[in-house]
């Protein structure tokens, strides 16, 4: 029975991914609200994504000089940094912290829209709901990740930049010539894949468990709201790591 | 479109309910055109089941609906959209889009469905505005209003697309008595301003019935219990209408509920302390 | 100061976003982004041990171009690499090919001596002259046994 109710909400979730990525198209009124919503998702990510991708570089740098430093192989580091950022930390720390800040918000909005009536308005006035709540937040979500995982990548590496040469004394050099010639465009496009996976996975959860707040059974009202959003962030952060592993494993 | 000069709404043998509950069963009534109907029952006697019914968000277990010459539920999806389209929520809280401003929500179903150019939306929804009071409060946004304004702007995008038939899901409730006032006057200026349309109000507000009631359909544990004039309604003798209409608390039997003495000594102790 | 607009404020996202794209892929994904400024040689080795398509190609050691694929040439049994030049650097026919290793177990390289002749090599021709990769276990196990 409850793998039953497992299996529907998540044949319900797909259904719902799919009703929302077909409503992107509808009509060029759409342009405005992506553009809205991409200013939600992405500009204002921009600042703690930066800060969260300078420190990550940072520590990357110091835990990996230390290790390589035992093998004598320090120069090495770039490669490490870069590598590790590129192919797993960027994508994943990405999609968890937007989730945060983003993703929570999302369901949150939507929820309570939910439940002060809103969303029956926008239907008696024959506005579909999914296209003018949810496709704009899929595609700004779809267009965002990638671009934001790029940025955290890049300073990332400049985090590292900081302990390993600033800090540890590795020549410079060195580190570009290890990054530049370690990565290649196969771990570039597993990144974006990625990322692009995990703002699809992200959106679908978050605007699904907000759209449907009130088809909850632990709560209704401000409570609904409030679970809801917890469902979101919790939902989708697990969903992320689990595909990050499936596509890791297919694509090595 | 001459079809569209008065609608009236009509239930035919009507079972409605969630799951497996029936809230409201073998309903049959007519609401005539033109008129403002007040539908009245006790809170849990399924008035908001009704209306959402009425406006096609769920569908009825059995029976039909007619809105003018539809049939609600049985029109193709494309006739559906239409017919929906004719129709006027103004919804409890209003319901606003938290995002847009006034203007922006009174101006959604122009802007979202016609190529009206942006003047001429304006002057619309200035003209709408203006009907509700509101007309300098366009470009504030919902939360920056009282509820009461937030209904009246509710009821100006309710009626923006001159609808012929306007349902309002309790328009007086939580609003203080002069406010109350307001929109039933506000809702007697539409029945002035647009002659043919169809006016459902859902409540339970007394005052306002006497005010504002063509047209009266109660409802009691899952039956109409009266559907008619106002008039008939002030005389009857139906015990359950007559207590309703007097507000009587009728025959039910207050326990005694004195707390024991212990505890109160023990809470008056904790008090003083 | 007037107020920047929220398309102000997502452009200057999308471009930052974009600089990093860039970044990433035509750095450091080696994307060719100017058509194809390469041209490509083949070599035959009988043992390339360790070489991996992507290696670098230097010529005194200064990285002049990449592997750009490793075959068996079913014919000779020889392994038959494909190496992708800079269009700026000229080869002469006599060129030299030979698989060496940077370190003690660093990575494969591929090293260029430039001969002295006046014949060039063009797209598509071959490198004749080629020494093989040095196996280092062999090396070892022969100068262990005495076999030097």
């Amino acid at each position: 029975m409850r793998t039953l109710a497992v299996l529907s909400e998540m044949g319900a979730m797909f259904l719902f991914l799919l009703h929302g990525l077909v409503n992107i198209f509808t009509s060029t009124k759409q342009l405005r609200k992506i553009v809205h919503q991409m200013y939600f998702i992405g500009s204002k990510s921009l600042l703690v994504i930066s800060l969260i991708g300078i420190f990550t570089g940072m520590v990357l740098g110091l835990q990996g000089y230390y290790t390589l430093v035992k093998f004598g192989s320090e120069g090495l580091l770039g490669a490490a940094v870069a590598l590790s950022l590129i192919r797993e930390l960027g994508p994943v720390l990405t999609a968890i912290m937007v989730t945060g800040r983003a993703g929570s918000s999302m369901a949150a909005e939507i929820g309570v829209m939910r439940i002060s009536d809103q969303i029956d308005a926008l239907e008696v006035m024959d506005i579909n709901p999914i296209s003018y709540l949810v496709s704009p937040r899929f595609a700004a979500a779809i267009i965002c990740f990638p671009l934001l995982t790029a940025v955290f990548d890049v300073i990332g590496i400049i985090g590292g930049y900081l302990t390993g040469v600033a800090l540890l004394g590795i020549n410079p050099g060195i580190y570009f010539y290890r990054i530049e010639s370690s990565v290649n465009s196969h771990d570039i496009y597993e990144g974006f894949l990625k990322a692009l996976l995990f703002g699809v996975i992200v959106a679908t959860v978050s605007c699904f468990q907000g759209y449907y707040t009130h088809m909850r059974k632990d709560g209704v009202g401000p409570e609904g709201v409030s679970n809801a959003t917890t469902s979101a962030v919790v939902m989708s952060c697990v969903l992320v790591l689990i595909t990050d592993y499936i596509v890791t494993s297919f694509l090595l | 479109m001459a079809d569209h000069n008065g609608w009236d709404i009509r239930m035919e043998n009507l079972v409605l309910g969630y799951d497996d509950t029936v809230v409201l069963d073998n309903i049959s009534a007519s609401l005539p055109a033109g008129k403002i109907s007040v539908i009245l029952g006790g809170s849990g006697d399924g008035k908001s089941t009704l209306l959402r019914h009425v406006l096609g968000l769920k569908r009825p277990m059995a029976g039909k609906i007619f809105l003018g010459p539809h049939s609600l539920f049985e029109l193709s999806s494309g006739q559906f959209r239409k017919v929906r389209r004719r129709m006027g929520v103004l919804f409890q809280d209003g319901a606003l889009l938290g995002s847009l401003t006034l203007g922006q929500n009174v101006a959604l179903p122009l802007t979202e469905h016609t190529k009206l150019d942006a003047a001429t939306v304006e002057s619309i929804v200035q003209h709408k505005l203006a009907l509700v009071g509101l007309d300098k409060y366009a470009d504030y946004y919902p939360n920056q209003l009282s509820g009461g304004m937030r209904k009246r702007a509710g009821l100006a995008r309710a009626i923006v697309t001159d609808p012929p038939i306007l349902l309002c899901d309790e328009p007086t409730s939580g609003l203080d008595p002069i406010n109350s006032a307001q929109m039933d006057k506000l809702l007697l200026d539409m029945k002035q301003h647009f002659p043919d349309m169809t006016i459902i109000v859902v409540s339970h507000d007394l005052q306002s019935l006497y005010t504002i009631a063509d047209h009266v359909l109660v409802l009691h544990a899952g039956k109409a219990v009266y559907n008619g004039g106002l008039e008939p309604l002030r005389q009857t003798t139906d015990p359950y209408l007559r207590q309703f209409l007097d507000r009587s608390a009728g025959d039910m039997q207050t326990p005694d509920l004195r707390l024991g003495q212990e505890a109160r000594d023990a809470l008056r102790a904790w008090l003083d302390k | 100061m007037k107020k920047y607009s929220k398309e102000t404020s997502v452009g200057v996202f999308v471009l930052v976003c974009l600089l990093c794209v860039g970044y990433l892929t035509i750095k450091l994904g080696k994307m060719e982004v100017m058509g194809d400024n390469t041209y490509s040689v083949y070599a035959r080795f009988t043992s390339i041990t360790g070489l991996r398509v992507g290696a670098d190609v230097e010529v005194a050691g200064v990285p002049i171009g990449k592997v750009a694929s490793i075959r068996l040439d079913t014919e000779d049994g020889r392994a038959k690499v494909s190496l992708a030049i800079r269009k700026d650097v000229t080869l002469s026919d006599d060129v030299i090919a030979s698989v060496k290793t940077s370190g003690l177990i660093g990575d494969k390289y591929i090293k260029l001596s430039l001969g002295g002749s006046p014949e060039l090599l063009g797209d598509g021709d071959e490198i004749t002259e080629t020494e093989s990769a040095v196996d280092i276990e062999e090396l070892i196990s022969k100068y262990v046994f005495g076999g030097v």
